[in-house]
């Protein structure tokens, strides 16, 4: 299987009043084509921080980034990730238009998603503010899958949906992933999704990957003291 | 509790709405000035010579026989454009640097920002004393003396601004979507930090109006014959107690229009503050 992705040695420091903080020490994976990693650990152990890298949003100090392909991401924090004074719709079509496709074109694409995603058309119209978290997070992955990227980040995709919804994200990620071939890189700390989804987790504590397996592996026979404590806490 | 803020969000609106209109009219009056003179501003008619207000003269006249009203009507082409036209340089230069210091950072930033610092440890208004003698009198040349020191303002809270939202998740999901940085800061960047900037600016139209007349009064500003609110004033000054109308027509006219453009200002900032916006356009 080729790979889509390979982050050697990444390292990134963050300054907390001017002093250095690791929040990313030395993490070198890779993600194959058409795979599923989960990404997994402890609030603060720098998860997002590794996502934005892979996504160039932020530079690291040190390491290398190869990505074949076009990566897209939903954020962590789905309502903040839509300007505030521009409507869902304007956000979804958004990397369409930079694509160079027209507007109609781009809008009719931009419902076709909200359908895919099981969000009403009118959401189009609306405001992130007019629109509640869960609505939110899934006009993001709409805009996410509208550019048809090779490689899908969902930073905590599905935290603020209900239960039902969450397995329709996560029945429509795994469907996307069969069929298109996307690549998948899922942080969550929801291990029982991670262990639907994904072939493939990582183990992250204080900016390290710690372990790394199958869902099951890890699940049911974690090797180090702080995978054990991970997973006694969430199951 | 909802149906509070609607309503105070409906009272900013007709606030609004009120001294928008008065600010329209005041403008309206700058702009059709000289088909709103009763008389010519500039006729002199020395056998008329300082009559105190009456049928003829509404607000009197000067030492000169012109007709105050129509030199006050006049005056207000003059004082309100000249502030208008440097709130708008002081807002664009000043948004400019703004936004450029606060989006790309750096050794640029600490420059311009270190050369604003040295601007804004000036007092402002002997600064422009001093570069309005410099160059030669009239009123733009007070208006580029009164910018060079205005701008400083401006740029630090733009960057405090830009700064602010640069960061945020919206932001960094438009560079993920592959737009480049000129269409962020003109898409998202500028519409997210404008409210803030313009209710400045209107605020800042009243004080702008004082410091151009102020400027006038002292003789830098606008060069006689020209009819302007504070050069009138200023001439008027040693008639205080025998022909107080020539010096209280361009005051009061200064006093209403500053009072009016503060209120307007403060009503912009009422109506844009954002714990009413949310619920207004939830409705
Ligand atoms: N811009 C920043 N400046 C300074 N410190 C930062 C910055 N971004 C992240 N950090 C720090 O880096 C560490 C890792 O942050 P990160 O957002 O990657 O955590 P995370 O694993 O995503 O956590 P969570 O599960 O809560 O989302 C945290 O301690 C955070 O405080
Ligand atoms: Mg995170």
């Amino acid at each position: 299987m080729q790979n889509i992705l390979e982050a050697k040695d990444l390292k990134k420091v963050f300054y907390k009043n001017r002093v250095p903080f690791e929040a990313v020490d030395g993490v070198s994976f890779h993600i194959g084509k058409g795979e599923c990693l989960g990404l997994a650990g402890e609030s603060g152990c720098g998860k997002s921080t590794i996502a934005k890298i892979i996504t160039r949003l932020i530079m690291p100090e040190e390491g290398s980034v190869r990505l074949d392909g076009k990566v897209q991401m939903v954020f962590q924090t789905p309502q903040d990730s839509f300007d505030p004074r521009r409507t869902l719709g304007d956000g979804i079509m958004e990397g369409m238009r930079n694509q160079g496709m027209g507007k109609k074109q781009a809008k009719e694409r931009a419902c076709e998603m909200l359908d895919l995603v099981e969000l009403d058309r009118k959401f189009f119209y609306r405001y992130p503010h007019e629109a509640s978290g869960g609505e939110c997070q899934r006009a993001a992955i709409a805009r996410a899958l509208a550019v048809e990227p090779q490689l899908l980040i969902c930073d905590e995709a599905t935290s603020a949906l209900d239960v039902t919804v969450q397995a329709q994200i996560a029945a429509l990620l795994k469907r996307l992933q069969k069929e298109g071939g996307m690549s998948l890189l899922l942080i969550s700390h929801d291990l029982a999704l991670v262990q639907y989804l994904c072939s493939r987790v990582l183990i992250m504590h204080q900016g390290r990957i710690i372990e790394e397996g199958t869902p099951d592996e890890v699940i049911q026979d974690p090797r180090e003291p702080y995978t054990r404590l991970l997973v006694e806490s969430v199951l | 509790m909802a149906g509070r803020k609607r309503k105070a969000g409906r009272a900013a609106g007709y606030k609004l709405l009120i001294f928008g209109i008065l600010t329209l009219c005041v403008i309206l009056i700058a702009v059709f000035a000289p088909y709103l003179t009763p008389y010519d501003p500039y006729a002199q008619d020395l056998s008329n010579a300082l009559q105190p207000p009456g049928p003829d003269h509404l607000l009197g006249t000067d030492r000169y026989g012109r007709d105050m009203l129509s030199r006050v009507i006049m005056g207000s082409r003059t004082t309100i454009f000249s502030a208008l036209l440097l709130v708008a340089i002081i807002t664009l230069a000043g948004g400019a640097v703004g936004i450029v210091c606060g989006y790309y950072g750096g050794k640029l930033d600490s420059f311009l920002m270190r050369v604003s610092d040295v601007f804004l440890a000036f007092p402002g208004m002997v600064f422009a004393i001093a570069a309005a003698s410099v160059l030669n009198r009239g009123v733009l040349n007070a208006v580029i003396a009164l910018a060079c020191i205005s701008w400083p303002r401006y740029a630090r809270i733009t960057r405090s601004q830009v700064l602010a939202v640069k960061d945020a998740p919206y932001i960094m999901a438009a560079r993920l979507s592959g737009s480049g940085t000129w269409k962020i800061i003109r898409k998202h960047i500028i519409p997210n930090i404008a409210g803030q900037v313009i209710v400045t600016a209107v605020l800042d139209i009243g004080t702008m109006i004082m410091e151009i007349s102020g400027l006038s009064f002292l003789g830098l500003g606008a060069a006689p014959p020209t009819a302007e609110w504070g050069s009138m004033m200023s001439n008027g000054r040693s008639m205080l107690q025998t022909a107080p109308w020539v010096i209280l027509s361009p005051g009061c006219a200064i006093f209403l229009t500053v009072m009016v453009f503060n209120l307007t200002g403060d009503t912009v900032r009422d109506f844009l503050d954002p714990r009413y916006r949310g619920k207004r356009r939830r409705e």
